[in-house]
């Protein structure tokens, strides 16, 4: 066990906090935007972990992966926000 | 363990540090404009420190391409979520106003509230000191 690992681990629980706040974030609302940027928080996160686990590992196969997420990442909220009136509660 | 290590398992740390700030944040900040606030930060720095492990670790021209391609998209896209996740929760009623400092765009609706109103054009406006 290398110290990178040992590093990477740490890295690994921090990552996991974060997604499960955010998550836990998604689930309790109370509004359609506060889903819509937790959910962006969540990809965000999980780009980062992906990126994290190229660099220790030393490959680049997913780093395709992140270009398309990077892309589409934008769609989700702005849709929501676009659409939402004001009346939508959740 | 050689200083190059060292310094990924450093940038790969902050990353991960980074994430779980903003995770928190989103969970225990008020309203929407204060998680905006968090959640802009694994985003942009959070990636930034990640894509510079990568290149640190696999330094090759094409690895450094698709980084600085990845990197302009966020750059991009992620100030044009929030302003329109923002704009977005004003309109909405979202905002907890108790705790904004300033705020322009109510000003700014204020004094333009009666541009776009559905039946005054702005030619009959100007005819008539009345309005």
């Amino acid at each position: 066990m290398t110290p990178l690992v040992i590093m990477g681990l740490a890295a690994g629980v921090m990552f996991g906090v974060g997604a499960i706040a955010a998550l836990v974030r998604v689930i309790k609302g109370p509004s359609i935007l506060d889903r819509a940027l937790a959910t962006d928080v969540l990809l965000a996160i999980a780009i980062c972990g992906l990126g994290a686990e190229m660099a220790i590992n030393r490959h680049t196969d997913t780093l395709v992966v992140l270009l398309v997420l990077a892309l589409f990442a934008i769609l989700g909220s702005i849709a929501i926000a676009r659409f939402i009136g004001k009346e939508d509660a959740s | 363990m050689t200083a190059s290590e060292l310094g990924i398992g450093v940038l790969i740390l902050l990353s991960g540090f980074l994430s779980m700030a903003a995770g928190i944040g989103v969970l225990r900040f008020p309203d929407v404009l204060t998680r905006l606030h968090a959640a802009t930060k694994p985003q942009v720095l959070g990636l930034a420190v990640v894509l510079l492990a990568i290149v640190l670790r696999v330094p090759t021209w094409g690895v450094l391409s698709t980084v600085v391609l990845i990197m302009t998209f966020q750059l991009l896209t992620q100030p044009m979520t929030a302003h329109m996740l923002g704009r977005a929760a004003y309109r909405s009623d979202f905002v907890r106003r108790d705790l904004l400092i300033e705020d322009d765009l109510g000003r700014d609706i204020a004094e333009h509230e009666h541009d776009d109103a559905p039946d005054g054009s702005h030619e009959g406006r100007e005819g008539d000191p009345a309005r």
